[in-house]
């Protein structure tokens, strides 16, 4: 039943490919119109011109949609009744070989760094929000992989996590309506432009870059520590 | 010469996939999940894409691997 | 060569729901989902490529030029791969309360919603 309509699926695409252009074709209008307002505006790196400067509405809806999926995350791994009394002596400090903790503990202050060179830069390089703020993410769970998750949960106030996605968030929507105080219009590139290439260019950008970065790295910590609080922290398992 | 790399990129990609959706235990297939991944980012490189290069290399193999690896630990109910 | 990106785009989206269909474990099929998105991916980026252009990031050595590759489908990319995170995260999440609740990821086994 499956090969019927998988079959119909394919004959289908196949007669569409054949009248797209070819792959590696010159013809790319939208390209020649983007490259144009991006070094208008002064951004380095084209693709976060596009993210965060001449389609911001989109990110903006694509941080919602990541917000809220962080929400229902939290909402259906909320611990139920019989898990919250079961809660207790969880793997504490188990045996980790000296040197994954060495590892962790190297890369730890590295992987911070580069997180948040990679959002600083996304104007100029290849980065920008949503990179850096996963990176930033991953490096503060180096605490649970090279110690404990005793250790992880000391350092990492859930809460705090919490508010500050919330701030990531406002800050974006917030910067939105000062391009309307300013300029007339909602998300609209207000800041002044600088130099091609320097640090301070491509106006709202890197601030828009900033908030975004907040706002994932915040959801991803928040995300995983529903996960592992469901996984390692409660022991309740499935009803048989 | 880049037609070649691309050439090859595709096809480890389509690989790849075939390999992830034929491996049944799901704790096997968040590994295979992770190398896919790393296929796609070299991929996305010979597009020269670097940007969503960056992005597929965070999220799709240090982040969704780890939220399967957890998802199956709490199906299990801690005795994997 | 000319359409050959394509294809494996439309493979990968074939595959993965092959994968969905025949998979006796929720977490397989949320895997199998995945791989299907990824081929929305390559089709994105494939759209926008253009032989021999470099990518459209400009800095000291390379001057603004137009002969780089879209940017316009890289950010289309990089939205699709912050959502299908997400709602891979989400299908996980909502795959282990099916668990808890019913005591089993088989789909052929989860009939309360039948009917």
């Amino acid at each position: 039943m499956f090969f019927i309509g998988g079959g119909l699926v394919a004959v289908l695409y196949v007669w569409a490919v054949v009248g797209m252009p070819l792959f590696g074709s010159i013809f790319h209008p939208y390209r020649d119109l983007a490259i144009h307002a991006a070094v208008a505006h002064g951004t380095a790196n084209a693709v976060s011109a596009v993210n965060f400067d001449q389609r911001a509405i989109d990110t903006l809806g694509e941080e919602t949609i990541f917000f809220a999926s962080v929400l229902g995350a939290a909402a259906l791994l909320r611990p139920s009744k019989e898990e919250r009394e079961k809660r207790g002596g969880h793997g504490g400090a188990e045996q980790v070989m000296a040197s994954t903790r060495l590892a962790g503990y190297v890369l730890f202050p590295l992987t911070i760094i580069i997180g948040l060179d990679v959002v600083a830069h996304g104007h100029l390089t290849p980065g920008g929000g949503f990179q850096g703020g996963v990176v930033l993410a991953t490096g503060i769970h180096l605490l649970y992989v090279a110690g404990s998750y005793d250790a992880l949960e000391r350092t990492r106030p859930v809460h705090l996590y919490e508010y500050s996605e919330v701030a990531g968030a406002l800050a974006f929507v917030g910067l939105g309506f000062a391009g309307i105080v300013i300029a007339g219009a909602y998300l609209a590139n207000v800041v002044p432009y600088g130099g091609f290439g320097h640090l301070v260019s491509a106006g709202t950008v890197d601030l828009l870059s900033f908030a975004v970065g907040i706002e994932v790295a915040s959801g991803v910590i928040v995300m995983l520590a529903h996960f592992l609080e469901q996984a390692i922290a409660l022991q309740g398992g499935p009803h048989e | 010469m880049n037609g070649v790399v691309l050439v090859i990129a595709l096809t480890l990609v389509a690989i790849g996939g075939t390999a992830v959706v034929m491996t049944n235990a799901p704790e096997r297939q968040a590994v295979t999940l992770g190398l896919y991944g790393v296929l796609l980012t070299m991929l996305f490189f010979a597009l020269q894409a670097p940007d969503v290069a960056l992005s597929q290399l965070a999220v799709g193999t240090a982040i969704v691997p780890l939220m399967v690896m957890l998802a199956i630990r709490k199906i299990r109910g801690g005795r994997s | 060569m000319s359409y050959y990106p394509y294809f494996v785009a439309g493979w990968l989206l074939l595959v993965g729901a092959f994968g969905i269909v025949r998979s006796r474990n929720l977490v397989h099929a949320v895997v199998s989902l995945s791989v299907a998105q990824s081929g929305t991916y390559v089709l994105l980026l494939s759209v926008g490529y253009q032989r021999k252009a470099t990518a459209p990031v400009f800095g000291s050595t390379i001057k603004p030029n137009l002969k780089v590759v879209d940017p316009v489908v890289q950010a289309l990319t990089l939205t699709d791969i912050v959502v299908s995170a997400t709602v891979t995260a989400l299908l996980l999440a909502l795959a282990m309360q099916v668990a808890k609740r019913h005591g089993t990821v088989d789909p052929d086994q989860l009939t309360a919603l039948e009917g």
